[in-house]
């Protein structure tokens, strides 16, 4: 079979048909700019639904037939629940168990507890996934034994997908830690609270049926409501909806590396030194060990200075909230938690808010939160000469990541990526990234533990630290530098079958994975 | 032929940046090669054409090679294979990857040596980037912190190590073993400019001259010109009892360290934290030192997650008279630097203590009053040295008294 391809704006060849359906090549930052009316959702009808207002049914199998699972059918589930999911594996092994096939899986992310639908890819009942692919799942993906094709989008570009109709959700199943029985929802509360439930909401608004799931089922009215009633068809009460001890991320304390810490301390160093970090500024950043030790360097100056964060955008830790108690941050803007100490202060503190990516990271809302953010540390995989980045793929071809917010993000005004030099002999500063997710024209500094390269179309950066002391290097320097300590790498060998797309935030095509040869 | 199967390196789920090669010679079939890694889609080219390389080097003609990798730098594979290779023929022959031009510098007699990092012989993977933390000198182990079946391997590994890793301008040293070993060892790092040897559990002077005389026997040999100091380590009673003459023993000695773990099971009492049970061995030596016009060095601070503690420690030793101390982690290397270095309050009061005394001078008088303190030739001394030290730090500018304000003067 021939792909009709062509090279989009970012010099990338890409097909112009997705599973059968057309797609748009990328066009270049902000240059996309759809017409038209918003995809809407059928028309209910409130005398449909039981008076009482309960919706509970006996079982997630019957909501599942009740909402009229069939072949083809596109299923949509949150991440929220983390490595700690019950609810999405389940899902599958009822249609599994029921006999319906070609399924498209429509995650916000998913995690290795999601290596068992590899089964089910296998054996078709699912016949793609649309959403982040990780660990096990990614390498069926690369090794190109998913029937469909994978196709990667941001948080903000799901719900872009979402509102243009390019995916209609046929059945949205939305885990819940507490729900009431109208399906009112939110994340805390119960034995398996994940905090909020920022990924929900285009889900919820614009599935043709929605299933709320919950281990904790309480008199209404469930408050606040992150997912609203008035949406949900059905309301299901099972045991667990997940393990809490893997719902919140393990990943959440500083690093203990020294080399990390090197690159932390150096982070900070250039915030400060450029100017960028001042009073009153706006901060997102993971929950990485680098960037929870970012944070905590960074909390010193402020301290020292007497400077206040604005805001920062979630997903919140313990050190955010530290940030925030202590008088270093006006407000937490929050779309997922990580730990228990930010459920406790978003339970508690009127300056901690939920704020859904629906609002935060969509293409088609009326102005962008992430524009607005000041400073924004975010990681890659591998970042090249033009400061693309690349945050699906390894260099070694397989695809291992989502996309999550980080393209949403790349829109801050200074977007900073702490990476290690070479993560066991292998270079992260590459001539050409092995997937392109991000374009350079939106990555402004790489901080490595040999030295910081500023994108020169940021001379305003530039002259900024010039003669601040900082170990400042152009991108070559460093690509040199790690190929000479690592040696020149091999590219590795693709087939022509394309296995996942990659969409920038608007929808358009930026890139694709293709299949690896076999070895 | 010694044997017929050799095994070198490391590997297993924690091992990073290391590799593992198992080696078979054989008398038939040629070369083959068998190689699992990680990295292999990026490098498995460049390391099949490495190993080739190498046993084509050394004259091996048939062998089944077994390259287990963790993603391990090329000098790194270089040295296990080369490891291996010597475990099974004898041979005069090393295979030496290239010596990188930033490693091509001297030492200096009085250059700090506040913090110095010990890095494990056999441990590629705590190296590579030792140097990025600078520490005033990087030591690769040779001796307590290798077992002693990889003692072999490391030298290779830290030979290999010298020629390759940019240590940034860190003093660059290396601990032998004791004894007949210790000099055995010289033979494999010298060629390959190092600072600096550590010479671990010196009980008299003679145990440091016989390394000063092979280390001029060697430099002799190969026309060496730039000065490999030696740093002594005292760790036992009798060490102490000799450590004047152990200081002055040959003039390469540039300090001489004490090392509390084996001096305190010499003495069979434990550490602790207060340091009692050292307290005369560490100011004898401290004295040793200063009478011999060598620089003392403290032991290592074992706790590497409570810096408050190193903090506490460092002062305390700085305050007997210590000018340095070992590290065991690289996030110890800033807290000892800053407490070694003089603090603003010592410096603004040396700088006191000279104005006046210059203008007392100026008067005639040899002895002045600062507030209710005795300043005296002596005490002008000792803050003269702290000035010094601060300029030599960059904490102080050289011109600093022609900057003071005339009527400050």
């Amino acid at each position: 079979m021939t792909i009709n391809t062509v090279i989009n704006a970012a010099g990338r060849s890409v097909p112009l048909e997705i599973n059968g359906q057309p797609v748009i090549p990328y066009k270049g930052v902000g240059q996309h700019r759809p017409t038209g009316r918003k995809y809407s959702p059928p028309v209910p009808t409130c005398s449909d639904y039981p008076d009482d207002g309960n919706k509970v049914v006996g079982s997630l199998e019957e909501a599942l037939r009740k909402c009229g699972l069939i072949d083809g059918m596109t299923i949509s589930t949150h991440h929220h629940l983390r490595d700690g999911d019950l609810v999405s594996n389940k899902v599958f092994d009822l249609a599994s168990s029921i006999g319906v096939k070609d399924l498209v899986w429509f995650p916000s992310a998913s995690f290795p507890c999601n290596d068992p639908l590899i089964k089910y890819l296998d054996d078709r009942t699912i016949n793609r996934i649309e959403g982040s692919m990780n660990g096990l799942l990614g390498q069926y993906v690369s090794e190109g034994r998913m029937k469909g094709t994978a196709v990667l989008r941001s948080h903000g570009g799901r719900v872009q997908a979402i509102q243009d109709g390019e995916v209609k959700i046929d059945i949205a199943v939305m885990a819940a830690p507490t729900a009431d029985a109208f399906g009112n929802a939110r994340g805390t509360g119960g034995s398996s609270a994940c905090g909020v439930l920022g990924y929900a909401k285009a889900d919820y608004m614009y599935a043709e049926k929605v299933i709320v799931v919950t281990d904790n089922l309480i008199d209404f009215p469930c408050f606040p409501m992150e997912i609203e009633g008035n949406y949900v068809d059905y309301v299901v009460v099972v045991d667990k909806i997940g393990i809490p001890e893997k719902i919140m991320s393990g990943t959440t304390q500083v690093t203990k590396s020294p080399d990390r810490l090197l690159i932390a301390e150096l982070t900070a160093s250039f915030l400060e030194k450029s100017g960028i970090l001042k009073d009153g500024v706006t901060i997102q950043e993971g929950a990485g060990g680098t960037s929870l030790a970012i944070a905590m360097f960074v909390q010193e100056i402020l301290k020292n200075k007497g400077w206040k964060f604005k805001f920062g955008f979630g997903g919140s830790t313990h050190h955010m909230v530290k940030m925030l108690e202590e008088g270093q941050m006006g407000f937490i803007l929050d779309a997922q938690i990580f730990d228990p100490e930010a459920i406790r202060s978003i339970e508690t503190n009127i300056r901690h808010v939920p704020y859904p990516v629906f609002n935060a990271y969509n293409y088609h809302s009326k102005g962008n939160l992430n524009s607005m953010m000041d400073i924004m540390i975010l990681g890659a995989t591998e970042v090249d000469l033009n400061f693309n980045g690349n945050v699906v793929t390894h260099s070694d071809g397989y695809l291992l990541h989502g996309i999550g917010g980080w393209q949403n993000c790349l829109h801050a005004r200074n977007v900073i990526l702490p990476l290690p030099l070479f993560r066991d002999r292998i270079p992260v500063i590459v001539d050409e990234v092995t997937t392109l997710c991000g374009p350079g024209e939106l990555i402004d500094v790489i901080v490595t533990e040999r030295g910081i390269a500023i994108n020169p179309l940021r001379q305003d950066l530039i002259e900024s630290v010039k003669g601040s002391g900082l170990p400042l290097k152009t991108i070559r320097e460093l690509k040199d530098e790690a190929e000479r300590i690592c040696g020149k790498p091999q590219k590795p060998q693709f087939e022509e079958k394309i296995v996942a797309a990659i969409k920038w935030v608007d929808g358009t095509i930026i890139d694709v994975v293709r299949k690896l040869k076999s070895q | 032929m010694k044997k017929s199967i050799a095994v070198a390196g490391n590997s297993g789920p924690k091992v990073r940046s290391d590799c593992e090669i198992t080696l078979e010679l054989g008398t038939e079939g040629g070369i083959t090669i068998d190689l699992t890694s990680k990295v292999k889609v990026l490098y498995g080219e460049s390391i099949i054409r490495l190993a080739s390389e190498m046993l084509n080097f050394f004259g091996v003609e048939n062998a089944h090679i077994k390259i287990n990798d963790s993603g391990a730098l090329a000098f790194v594979i270089s040295a296990r294979i080369e490891s291996a290779i010597k475990q099974l023929i004898d041979t005069d022959l090393d295979y030496l990857p290239g010596f990188i031009e930033e490693n091509r510098y001297s030492t200096t007699r009085d250059r700090f040596r506040f913090s110095r990092l010990y890095l494990p012989g056999n441990t590629p993977s705590l190296m590579i980037n030792a140097g990025l933390h600078y520490a005033d000198g990087i030591i690769l182990d040779l001796e307590d912190s290798v077992a002693p079946e990889k003692k072999d391997e490391s030298r290779i590994l830290v030979r290999n190590a010298l020629r390759q890793i940019n240590f940034y301008g860190a003093e660059r040293m290396v601990r032998i073993n004791q004894g007949e070993r210790g000099l055995e060892d010289l033979d494999f790092i010298l060629p390959h400019n190092v600072n600096l040897i550590l010479i671990p559990k010196c009980d008299n002077a003679w145990s440091v001259k016989r390394v000063d005389e092979e280390v001029t026997v060697i430099k002799n040999k190969l026309h060496i010109e730039d000065p490999v100091f030696l740093m002594p380590i005292i760790e036992s009673a009798s060490g102490i009892e000799n450590s004047f003459e152990i200081a002055r023993s040959s003039e390469n000695v540039v300090a001489v360290a004490i090392g509390l773990e084996d001096y305190t099971a010499d003495l069979g009492v434990n550490r602790t934290a207060e340091g009692m049970e050292s307290l005369y061995a560490r100011t004898r030596l401290v004295v040793a030192a200063k009478a011999a016009g060598i620089q003392p060095i403290d032991s290592v601070f074992s706790d590497v997650n409570d810096m408050e503690a190193l903090k506490q420690y460092v002062l305390a030793s700085k305050a007997l008279g210590f000018e340095g101390m070992g590290c065991i982690h690289p996030r110890q290397i800033p807290v000892v630097r800053q407490g070694f270095a003089p603090d603003e309050n010592e410096i603004e009061k040396s700088k006191k203590i000279v104005l006046v005394f210059e203008a007392a001078r100026r008067k005639g008088l040899n002895v002045v009053a600062l507030g209710s303190k005795m300043i005296d030739p002596p005490v002008v001394a000792r803050a003269q040295k702290t000035i010094d030290l601060a300029v030599r730090l960059g904490l102080l500018s050289c011109n600093w008294i022609d900057e003071v304000p005339v009527e400050e003067k």
